[in-house]
């Protein structure tokens, strides 16, 4: 039995609701940025895999999925700085990360 | 099961198992190392898809970089006296929330396995500009799509990421900055 897309999508698929199910019950600022980072690395993954059984002539040349997590990948960095800059700042301000307790923008 | 199978599986537990760790572990510095491994098997499944560069990318940015901004960031806001700064939600929240996200990880896997859409799609004929022939090198070929002023080329979103890392890079200094 050799490997197959798949595989890798369901892997990804799997990994994804693992990082979202984080994302939803996580209390901590932090957490939560970890969680998306899990989803984000999962969509990488299902992306390099549907470039890598890509067999349709003038495009599997092209490295299209690859591209693209390369791009996902600098959003993701430039995400994360931004991010924790603003946790820091927040903690900075009302002593929390809880995002439970940061309400300023509640109506 | 050929050898490939083999590595896929192995990497695959592992990755599940520390991501089902990041996840779920009550003290928030385990969760931010365990992150490290997540990082670290998904280069090897870009590995074993032949992705050379983005595995290494990966090393670099996400296990290198990005757990290190982590690790900085849970310093810097620790609530003294706190052990577990990574508290759980109420029962109730965490069983919606369980069920929310396994109903979409079930129509992710029913959408790329059983259904209609699972087949595959005629390719459209779409491709503009010329296609310069690629060499077989992951990186040098990343390379020629990456930066190719005369072939097809994403030369235009690329100039868009590095303005997009200037701004977050000058934008983290200014939200962050102490105010005098």
């Amino acid at each position: 039995m050799g490997l197959t897309l798949t595989h890798f999508v369901v892997l990804g698929a799997v990994l994804f609701c693992i990082g979202l199910y984080g994302a939803l019950t996580k209390r901590n600022a932090i957490a939560i940025l970890m969680s998306i980072e899990i989803m984000l690395n999962a969509v990488n993954i299902t992306l390099i895999a549907f470039s890598f059984f890509n067999h349709v002539k003038p495009y599997s040349n092209l490295l299209t999925g690859q591209i693209f997590a390369i791009f996902i990948i600098t959003v993701a960095a430039a995400e994360a700085a931004l991010a924790l800059a603003m946790i820091i700042a927040i903690y900075r301000k009302r002593q929390t990360v809880d995002v439970g307790e940061i309400d300023m923008l509640k109506w | 099961m050929d050898l490939a199978s083999l590595i896929f599986w192995i990497i695959a537990v592992v990755l599940v198992a520390a991501a089902l760790v990041v996840v779920g572990q009550r003290n928030i510095v385990h969760s931010a190392l365990a992150l490290v491994v997540v990082f670290a098997m998904a280069s090897g499944i870009f590995l074993l898809l032949n992705a050379e560069f983005i595995a290494i990318v990966q090393i670099l940015i996400y296990a290198g970089a990005v757990t290190i901004l982590i690790l900085f960031a849970l310093m810097l806001t620790r609530i003294a006296g706190q052990r577990v700064t990574n508290p759980n939600a109420r029962p109730l929240a965490m069983a919606v929330a369980l069920v929310v996200s396994a109903l979409v990880g079930l129509g992710i896997i029913f959408a790329a396995t059983v259904s209609q859409f699972a087949q595959s799609a005629p390719a459209a004929q779409l491709l503009q500009g010329t296609v310069c022939s690629l060499p077989s090198n992951n990186v040098i070929a990343i390379g020629q799509l990456l930066y190719s002023p005369s072939c097809y080329s994403y030369v235009l979103p690329f100039e868009i990421a590095t303005v997009v890392l200037l701004v977050a890079i000058v934008g983290a200094i200014v939200i962050s900055r102490e105010e005098e």
